[in-house]
């Protein structure tokens, strides 16, 4: 999504706007990526109303990362793997990345491990979650902190 | 299409495998702009899905936010000797296959 710079003029357009207005605090003018809200959003359109349990799922991935093109990521769940109890699917999701949406992994019974593994695009530093949905449709989630120091998919093109 | 495909040639049957897969793709954002101001229209791949013996063992919905050369690991069990067949569906008409035969002992 657009990431354009603030112009001078647009700042000073909004300060002066600010300044007849009263003293209303300058706002910081957010660029259009996805919010907590979005990720909260993207969230609850795969989980619905169901409760998220911490624990279970492992994510791995770098808490510092140089380049936020390819960033290697495992996602594993402590599961059984049996027909009765496995892992039905796992979701990745962002924070601040223009879509809050990473991947959706389906596995089932004969997938015999619930981990998977994949390279991801981070376009800020942010938070990651994964949330895991296991076939009594509960759902379970870990989280990590990514520092990334040059940011993807908004870069110019040369 | 390139696809580079990583599956034990030979596993003892009940063991859990390892299956590698990585596919040649640019997967272009959408949010990246020339230098022009222009924005790239997005050119990713949607889904990938892995059968084994006809049977799907595993599918990803896939995000601009997957990198450029999708690379997925991910496991299940050698139950019988065959074949896993693995499918690639992506904007534009982007259709790729690839295989690979197991020998189950």
């Amino acid at each position: 999504m657009d990431k354009q710079p603030t112009t001078r003029r647009d700042f000073l357009g909004l300060a002066g706007g600010a300044a007849v207005a009263g003293a209303v605090p300058i706002v910081t003018l957010r660029p259009l990526d996805a919010t907590p809200a979005m990720l909260s959003g993207a969230i609850r359109n795969v989980v619905g109303e169901a409760p998220i349990r911490n624990g279970k799922v492992k994510l791995d991935i770098p808490p510092l990362v140089e380049n936020g093109n390819t960033v290697p990521m495992t996602v594993s769940v402590a599961s059984p793997m049996t027909a009765e109890d496995h892992v039905k699917s796992i979701h990745v999701f962002n924070e601040k990345n223009p879509q809050p949406n990473i991947g959706n992994f389906h596995l089932g019974p004969s997938s015999g491990r619930a981990q998977i593994a994949t390279r991801i695009r981070l376009a800020d530093s942010q938070k990651v979650v994964a949330i895991a949905r296991l076939s009594d449709d509960s759902f379970w989630s870990a989280s990590a902190d990514v520092i990334v120091t040059l940011a993807a998919c908004t870069e110019e093109v040369n | 299409m390139a696809a580079l495909i990583n599956v034990p040639p030979k596993a003892k049957r009940g063991d859990v495998i390892e299956i590698k897969t990585l596919m040649s793709h640019i997967m272009e954002p959408g949010y990246r702009r020339t230098a022009e101001g222009s924005i790239l229209p997005r050119d990713i791949i949607t889904s990938f899905t892995c059968r084994y013996n006809g049977a799907e063992i595993f599918r990803a919905d896939l995000f601009p936010a997957i990198s450029a050369n999708p690379f997925f690991s991910f496991f299940t069990v050698a139950k019988e000797s065959g074949k896993l067949e693995f499918e690639w569906i992506g904007d534009n008409g982007f259709s790729a296959t690839a295989s690979a035969s197991i020998t189950v002992e």
